[in-house]
């Protein structure tokens, strides 16, 4: 009954080496057909998966499908293995069916791009990948799927290679997200030696037995993982290399940098629950970061003009939100997040994308303008989208999935209101920034005329994120809305619910707030940009907004403080000690070289003469004996 | 018939010898160089011939009938290139001919 399970990933897999080996002589169709076709396909087969375990929940709230056994060495053996649960099937679910979408999207973007076939390898390899990272039933299987999204994401980020600037922002990203990568593997060799297992179930056996709250080795571990969850999902520290990875084509940004495998960190830290829980100063960490990434990067998108560099910096402020959540103990909520989230910022990238498509790649919105009338399906989808994203009241997804988080920020044991404020103040800025793009890109005098109208390959996926993104956020609504839980009561087989503090609060006096701050944003972005008010021409101009649209000079900063170090360091090692007894052999032959090349000087009759003189001595020798 | 000595004759063929590997050496002319190489090659035929009437034996001659078929060969050849590298570069000094010379010699 389970066998299907190991198909999820690898028929996506198979098609990507089709596409690898043969791509130069199918045809397009046939790449396209592939390539679509595969991910679709295993979005049937998880949905297929879904009802059956909703229809037949396990009494221990997961199954494992062994494929084969990967490898066993020592103590120690790996199985390429899947498990199935709650978590893992939202993940799943999100990715092929966002992924079906948007490969279906990209089959008309890319249509003209000689990298066509290559194109829908990566992508197809990148959800198998995924898919691999979020069934894995161990940890070391997850961090094979880890590594490959991160390869995909690189191939992806420099797939217009041709460009310089493309290829530094993929090997920005690469070394970036490595930086944390290597704590975890660090992380994952500490859990092993401590508890002789990397198998994820037995692992959170064995820690809750073995370690007690808040013991050193739970606090390390839980550490490292966190950093690697830092580096994937583009959280504070490692958060600069995300606005350079828009380099890629928009449906790229789409998949990989908003909807799934920047969320790979908050899947890690969802997975990992018990040791987070074992390590209440890590955990706090991460609310912590979270909250303080949401600002920084909120403020960030308040002043870019790349189109897609305002979603980049959303997408890192939204992951601080799911890390709020996640620091508070609101796993679902997280959860939640991440799928509402995957679904409508795919819509806006897939949206922007569009624009940008349309209008000759022109990136910077100020040069945008009046777009509602001459592409009406798209401004409306992106509305959509964007209302979501600015959590606006009753009717979008954003609003509910948002609000519980703001309300878990407050209300949970872990929580505290100076989290809840800053969650609070970011959904405001959250809700300025995006209809500063809105009335920036499609109202106001057009200033770029669109070449053609958006394909029906482009429209489809457009409206049907659009039409989640308004309903998707009424499976789980907040308690005083009639306690409509299907989300949290599906997840709650896998990951604890909350724990609510003591005294109780008056839950829709927050939601009120939260109301307020949305509408307040879009107010103020209407008088600020739509009004044209000389306020934001001035703040646009200002040293401030400058810092804010550097990013807050953490570029500037790491490379002062770790590149520039690194390079001072290697050049004064270039002439150490061990490389001058090499650098004397080779300044020795040369020199013999030169002795010898004396003799070969190229003329006959010299060489007559040494030949007639070798002789001559050779004779006086043999004559002498 | 006057004899002559085998020393005399082996001292005739060595002069011989050293007069074309003088020529050889001093000439820059290749034409020259070649015509040397011929008395050379001449000397070492006059050694078979001379060893062959001492020991009353036909193989020296022989030999020497050989060697001067090789030498015709060698000459056809050697005119050829000659005249290949008057058309090449406009000179018959062979000194000129120094393109194979080590270009890192310092």
């Amino acid at each position: 009954m389970t066998a299907y399970i190991p198909f999820i990933p690898a028929i996506p897999l198979l098609s990507s080496l089709i596409i690898i080996l043969f791509g130069r002589i199918l045809s397009k169709k046939i790449v396209a057909f592939l390539g679509v076709g595969s991910v679709s396909l295993s979005a049937i087969i998880t949905i297929i998966a879904g009802i059956n375990f909703i229809s037949s929940t396990p009494e221990n709230g997961s199954y494992t499908v062994t494929v084969w056994n990967w490898l066993t060495t020592g103590g120690f053996s790996a199985n390429i293995a899947f498990s199935v649960d709650a978590l893992s099937l939202i993940f799943c679910f999100v990715i092929t069916f966002v992924g079906a979408l948007i490969h279906l999207y990209s089959v008309e973007f890319m249509d003209h791009d000689e990298g066509f076939a290559r194109f829908f390898a990566y992508m197809n390899l990148f959800v198998s990948s995924m898919l691999i990272l979020v069934l894995a039933d161990n940890l070391l299987l997850m961090y094979l799927g880890w590594e490959g999204v991160g390869l995909c994401s690189y191939l992806l980020i420099g797939f217009w290679y041709k460009e310089p600037e493309n290829g530094y922002a993929a090997r920005k990203a690469f070394i970036v997200t490595r930086v944390g990568d290597t704590a975890m593997i660090i992380g994952l060799f500490l859990l092993f030696i401590n508890l002789g297992t990397l198998n994820i179930n037995e692992l959170m056996q064995q820690a809750s037995l073995k370690w007690a709250v808040s013991s050193p080795l739970a606090i390390l571990s839980a550490a490292l993982l966190l950093g690697g969850a830092l580096g994937k999902s583009a959280q504070l520290p490692l958060q600069t290399w995300l606005p350079d990875a828009m380099a890629g084509p928009s449906p790229v940004s789409a998949l990989i940098h908003a909807a799934t495998m920047v969320t790979a960190g908050v899947y890690l830290i969802a997975r990992t629950h018990v040791l987070f829980a074992l390590a209440p100063a890590v955990q706090a960490a991460v609310a912590v970061i979270g909250a303080a990434t949401l600002i920084i990067a909120g403020f960030s998108a308040l002043t870019q003009h790349d189109f897609k560099r305002v979603l980049a910096y959303s997408t890192i402020s939204q992951i601080g939100y799911m890390f709020l959540a996640l620091g508070v103990g609101a796993w679902s909520a997280a959860v939640f997040h991440f799928m509402i989230h995957a679904f409508f910022k795919a819509l806006l990238f897939l949206g922007a994308g569009a624009v940008i498509h349309l209008l000759h790649h022109e990136h910077d919105m100020f040069k945008m303008g009046g777009l509602w009338k001459k592409l009406p399906i798209i401004f409306i989808t992106f509305l959509i989208g964007s209302a979501s994203l600015a959590a606006l009241p009753l009717i979008s997804a954003g609003f509910y999935s948002k609000d519980a988080i703001l309300w878990f920020a407050w209300s949970s044991t872990n929580g505290s209101k100076w989290l809840w404020l800053a969650a609070y103040f970011g959904a405001f800025i959250t809700s300025i920034y995006t209809f500063r793009m809105i009335f920036v890109t499609f109202f106001g005098e057009a200033k770029t005329e669109p070449t053609h109208k958006p394909g029906k390959l482009m429209t489809i996926p457009l409206v049907v994120l659009a039409i989640i993104s308004l309903i998707g956020g009424f499976i789980e609504l907040p308690e005083n809305f009639g306690h409509f839980q299907i989300f949290s009561r599906f997840l709650s087989t896998t990951l604890p619910s909350v724990q609510l503090a003591g005294e109780s609060h008056n839950e829709l006096l927050f939601q009120i707030l939260s109301a307020i701050a949305s509408l307040l944003g879009i107010y103020l972005a209407y008088l600020l940009y739509f009004k044209k008010s000389s306020f934001a021409e001035s703040f646009s101009n200002s040293q401030l907004a400058n810092f804010f649209y550097k990013g807050w000079q953490f570029d500037w900063l790491y490379d002062k403080v770790f590149v520039k170090p690194l390079v001072w360091l290697s050049e004064i090692n270039k002439n150490d000690f061990v490389d001058k007894i090499y650098t004397a052999i080779a300044k020795a032959t040369e020199f013999l070289n030169s002795l010898l090349s004396r003799t070969q000087q190229g003329r006959l009759r010299w060489y007559v003469m040494v030949l007639t003189a070798g002789v001559v001595i050779i004779l006086t020798f043999m004559l002498n004996l | 018939m006057v004899t002559v000595s085998l020393e005399v004759q082996i001292l005739f063929a060595g002069l011989l010898f050293l007069i074309g590997l003088v020529g050889l050496l001093v000439r820059r002319n290749i034409i020259f160089m070649l015509m040397s190489i011929e008395i050379m090659l001449n000397s070492a035929g006059l050694v078979f011939v001379i060893a062959g009437s001492h020991w009353a034996q036909a193989d020296g001659q022989v030999m020497f009938i050989f060697i001067l078929t090789v030498a015709a060969a060698e000459v056809s050849v050697g005119l050829a290139l000659i005249l290949q590298m008057y058309h090449h570069f406009k000179t018959l000094d062979a000194d000129a001919l120094n393109t194979l010379r080590d270009k890192n010699e310092r």
